[in-house]
């Protein structure tokens, strides 16, 4: 995750409690997913930027997941983000995301 | 219990994947509050 993106997360953790917030993911693959999701729980693994051994541990989904589905409305879905479903390894994302969450999240 | 439904919401979208307007539109339809959301670029 960018060095902008890590501040982002970190100071809006912050100012509204980090029970409060849930990150969203849209990358396009699952390892792509799982470094960014465990960015935002166990810390940056690269150790490079402002959450390098800052454990937050966010709720975090990718936005394909079935649990965010489910929430969202079904047209704006399809409209959004159907397309790019149908090329991404959905099954792969989940896995990835799901065993971050289970280890590292702190608020499910 | 709602995942997105009242949460402060903050969005890292992909270039090469889901855009951040793209998610950012569909939270918003789950009764997410938006607070902060990006497009990455993995190149």
């Amino acid at each position: 995750m960018d060095l902008e993106n890590q501040k982002r997360v970190k100071d809006l953790a912050e100012k509204y409690g980090p029970e409060n917030v849930v990150v969203l993911l849209g990358a396009a693959e699952g390892e792509a997913a799982g470094l960014a999701a465990e960015t935002v729980t166990a810390g940056d693994p690269t150790f490079a930027g402002p959450l390098a051994g800052v454990q937050l541990g966010l709720t975090v989904y990718h936005i394909c997941e079935d649990e965010i589905k489910a929430e969202v409305d079904p047209g704006v879905y399809d409209e959004q983000i159907s397309m790019m479903e149908m090329v991404m390894d959905v099954d792969d994302i989940h896995n990835e995301m799901s065993s971050v969450r289970d280890e590292f999240c702190k608020y499910l | 219990m709602a995942i997105l439904d009242g949460k402060k919401v903050i969005i890292i979208g992909d270039r090469d994947g889901i855009p951040g307007p793209a998610i950012e539109a569909c939270a918003k339809t789950a009764g997410a509050d938006v607070v902060y959301s990006s497009t990455e670029c993995f190149v």
